[in-house]
């Protein structure tokens, strides 16, 4: 019986009471009343009443009648308003709805519902502020987040953060270049970093520097010390040089709960407080310290060899005008000063050409394309003085080697000069390439400069509004080893600066630059993604591989072209790409994909696939030199792969020869999907792609699939979790159990 | 008709070598010191060639050459900068502040009467 019905059932009864209670008080008063008297009397009051009966009965039913209507209205007043009342009070608690109760019943209960309206006003307002705060806070976290990841991807150094077992939380870009550089023994390839989100850096230094580096950090730490990071000098296998500074990353969460913010800070810096991290910045000094050698070895010989042939000539001239020489030996010493000249001459432009080479690494010039450059001299020269700027015959693919700071200032400096001293009020900068350097050109109409002008602008020291430096524009030129000059066109009524720079060289320009490979798209389209420190929380390293959640494993997600589709037959790999997934993210920025020579042709009905013909494996490595590269780029994770028994069938012909062994746990989307989707037919790539919502694209490059079946192996995750399958080993065990495993290649 | 070279350079151990190559080469050589007395020189006497040192005292060899090259009447005088800096950047501001060549010091004497015969020659 629900609550309502009973409710009703006890209004009725309520009802009613009143009617049995005078019912039974008056037949047991008058029984009681006959019982005393006479029987003559019995008669006599039987013979008065009888006539009256109804009268008396509807009198009666009447008073009853007024009596329940009576209760039943109190009852409604005093305890069906007040049970309604808690009714509505809880279904608002349990529901959470902020819906005004109805003021009703008795005077109290009437109060009481206003208190809870009050009351549930007021907790709604709380949580919109709460909700408020929390997204206030959080989009402060996103944008604290991000301007760290801007600056960290645009430091010159680079930059690594790791926990104390050596995993890396953190990188940016110039750290990843420079590993990759040297992150094989075969040219340097992108794409197949040692850098990445969750590994070890111990696979790229040396882990001895680094364990001293700790120790010495954490004796410092335990005396107090204010600054504990230590600078040390290591040389990686590749003969890298790299100087070192290792900060201390201390944890906060191990200050006592409770204590206030000030007390948690000084805990910070207090003996003894736990150290959860580490933090790298590596600049590469292998050049530098060559430079050096180089120019002490230059200034060396240039002294040495300037002596020895100075004091021949010295010789050669005195002995020249002895009166008694004869022709033949004046002619001999005459050829002496010819010979030593010749030598002198080339010794000096020996070292001019290498003291040219010096001049370039001896300023830190960075690559920037040469639009970056152009638009942020537009914008300061628009925001500091009343002139517009135009940018004009701007080559895009163009990028330059400069120290941007410097020279924005030397524009803007020029800039003001012509705005404030010759009242010019439209600028044109326009930028080419000049053979191995670009002119940049600051151009106006009409009037020309004196060359006075000119000098004097360009040595005096450089002011543009309210800011000065000690540098002159001469300096910045010079810094970049170009010239600037000031040139008219007569033709066209113009005059301009030109400033001759130097180019970035293509090999040095990142990697963004060059979009168009498969996958780069995506990736350029997406933000990168060189940090994550959600890693910090350590997700339980101690805990067995096979027990851990899908969500939290490292896996390295690949895929394979190949020339056919019978391994045993002796088609071989053709293309391996594979991408990285740490923390539940795909890791867009660490991919690997490499071409290799399989040594035989590729079937028609492959090329057809995947286009990869004999043209492009001509000259690639083969598979033996391949496989140990993307062995290290998938230790310590879990294989994932579509129909992946069909790839590892492939990589297992080829491990013997390549001296490798991919003996990590393997994943298959494929079974997994089946796993939760069987009553489905298909289950390829594509059909599991369009059921997931996942977009397809550059299909049949291994790169392409790999990331494709990446993003499909993340959506599967909660799905599995839904059918209670959670850990590795629970989602092999289902794989297992899949009919589609009896499938054999 | 001789021709006629002026030299301008602060440097006589350069300067001496150089007039008795080009009064040898059968020019009329005519001198100057820095680069305010080269322009006056180049004004009045009007040179069929000027071999100009860069680094002067005064007004610099790149701006005397600039000078000469915005001044219509002088668009006859051939000019050959001379320069210890041998860098390649000067080079293309020199020859795109109007100079004719751009010799590099040391100079071999027999390149240079080589350079100045063709000049003469070849804008006549």
């Amino acid at each position: 019986m629900n609550p309502r019905a009973r409710r009703a059932t006890g209004a009725l009864v309520l009802a009613l009471a009143p009617a049995l209670v005078l019912a039974l008080w008056t037949f047991g008063a008058g029984a009681f009343f006959a019982w005393t008297l006479a029987p003559q009397e019995r008669a006599l009051l039987r013979d008065w009443l009888a006539p009256r009966a109804a009268m008396l009965l509807f009198l009666g039913l009447l008073l009853a009648l007024a009596l329940g209507l009576a209760v039943h209205a109190a009852w409604q007043r005093r305890v069906a308003a007040p049970a309604r009342l808690a009714e509505r009070a809880q279904a608002i608690v349990a529901g959470g709805g902020d819906v005004a109760i109805e003021p009703e019943g008795s005077a109290d209960n009437r109060a009481l519902a206003n208190a809870f309206n009050a009351l549930v006003r007021q907790r709604g307002e709380r949580d919109a502020d709460i909700e408020r705060r929390v997204r206030e806070a959080s989009r402060e976290i996103e944008r604290q987040r991000s301007r760290l990841a801007a600056l960290m991807a645009e430091l010159a150094q680079s930059v690594l953060v790791c926990t104390l077992d050596g995993r890396i939380l953190l990188y940016n870009l110039r750290a990843l270049e420079q590993f990759r550089t040297r992150s094989d023994t075969e040219a340097p390839h992108p794409g197949s970093e040692l850098i990445g989100l969750g590994r070890s850096v111990h696979d790229v230094l040396d882990p001895a520097p680094i364990a001293h580096a700790l120790q010495t950090i954490r004796l410092r730490l335990q005396r107090g010390d204010a600054h504990p990071s230590v600078q040390f000098l290591t040389a990686t296998r590749d003969g890298l040089l790299l100087r070192t500074q290792m900060v201390p990353v201390q944890d906060p969460e191990d200050a006592q709960p409770g204590r206030d913010e000030g007390a948690e800070t000084a805990a910070a810096a207090t003996p003894g407080a736990t150290l959860s991290g580490y933090l790298l910045m590596l600049e590469d000094v292998t050049e530098s310290f060559a430079d050096a050698a180089l120019r002490d070895r230059t200034m060396h010989e240039l002294l040495q060899g300037s002596r020895a042939s100075l004091g021949n000539l010295q010789a050669a001239v005195e002995m020249i005008d002895y009166p008694d020489v004869d022709d033949a030996t004046r002619e001999r010493l005459r050829e002496v000063i010819r010979a030593e000249v010749r030598t002198m001459n080339a010794r000096l432009h020996e070292v001019a050409a290498r003291d040219a080479q010096l001049q370039k690494t001896r300023w830190p010039l960075e690559n920037m394309p040469g639009t970056d450059l152009l638009a942020a001299a537009r914008r300061r020269i628009e925001t500091s003085l009343r002139c517009r700027v135009e940018l004009d015959a701007i080559d895009a693919g163009l990028w330059l080697k400069v120290d941007s700071f410097s020279l924005l200032q030397a524009l803007a400096h020029l800039a003001e000069r012509l705005v404030d001293e010759y009242g010019v009020r439209m600028l044109r900068l326009r930028l080419a390439p000049a053979g191995a350097r670009a002119h940049l050109d600051l151009v106006w109409q009409g009037l020309a400069l004196s060359t006075e002008t000119v000098t004097n602008w360009e040595t005096d020291t450089m002011r543009s509004g309210s800011s000065a430096s000690a540098l002159s524009v001469r300096d910045v030129i010079d810094r970049h080893d170009g010239e600037i000059w000031f040139q008219r066109e007569r033709a066209r009524h113009e005059s301009f600066f030109r400033l001759l720079l130097p180019v970035a060289e293509a090999s040095s320009v990142l990697p963004e630059a060059n979009a168009g490979a498969p996958g780069a798209a995506g990736a350029a389209a997406s933000r990168p993604e060189y940090y994550d420190f959600d890693l910090f929380r350590d997700t339980g390293s101690a805990r067995a591989l096979a027990d851990r959640a899908l969500a939290e494993l490292t896996c390295t997600v690949f895929d394979t072209e190949t020339t056919g589709l019978d391994p045993g037959g002796g088609d071989r790999i053709v293309q391996i790409g594979a991408a990285r997934i740490v923390a539940g993210k795909l890791r867009r920025h660490e991919c690997f994909e490499r071409l290799v020579d399989p040594q035989r042709a590729v079937s028609a009905a492959s090329l057809a696939i995947h286009g990869i013909d004999a043209a492009r494996l001509a000259g690639q490595p083969r598979a033996a030199q391949v496989l140990p590269v993307f062995h290290a780029f998938a230790r310590d994770s879990v294989l994932v792969g579509h129909n992946a028994a069909f790839d590892l069938r492939f990589l297992r012909e080829a491990e013997a020869e390549a001296g490798v062994v991919f003996d990590q746990p393997v994943l298959d989307t494929l079974l997994l999907s089946a796993c939760v989707h069987p009553q489905q037919e298909s289950h390829s790539l594509e059909a599991i792609a369009a059921r997931l919502g996942v977009a397809l694209s550059g299909r049949h490059s291994a790169l392409g699939d790999a990331l494709v079946t990446a993003e499909i192996f993340l959506k599967l995750i909660p799905l599995l979790e839904a059918r209670g399958i959670r850990t590795l080993r629970q989602a092999l065990e289902a794989a297992q159990r899949t009919w589609h495993a009896r499938l054999r290649y | 008709m001789t021709r006629r070279v002026l030299i301008a350079d602060d440097e006589p151990n350069i300067v001496i070598p150089l007039e008795y190559l080009m009064k040898r080469e059968g020019y009329e050589v005519l001198l100057a010191r820095d680069g305010d007395e080269a322009l006056a020189a180049i004004r009045r006497e009007r040179p069929d060639l000027v071999l100009l040192d860069v680094m002067m005292p005064g007004r610099s060899g790149f701006e005397v050459c600039q000078t000469v090259r915005a001044d219509e009447a002088l668009a006859g005088v051939r000019i050959v900068l001379l320069t210890a800096k041998g860098r390649d950047a000067d080079v293309a501001k020199g020859l795109a502040l109007g100079a004719d060549a751009y010799v590099t010091k040391p100079i071999s004497t027999r390149e240079l009467a080589v350079r100045v015969r063709e000049l003469l020659e070849g804008g006549s």
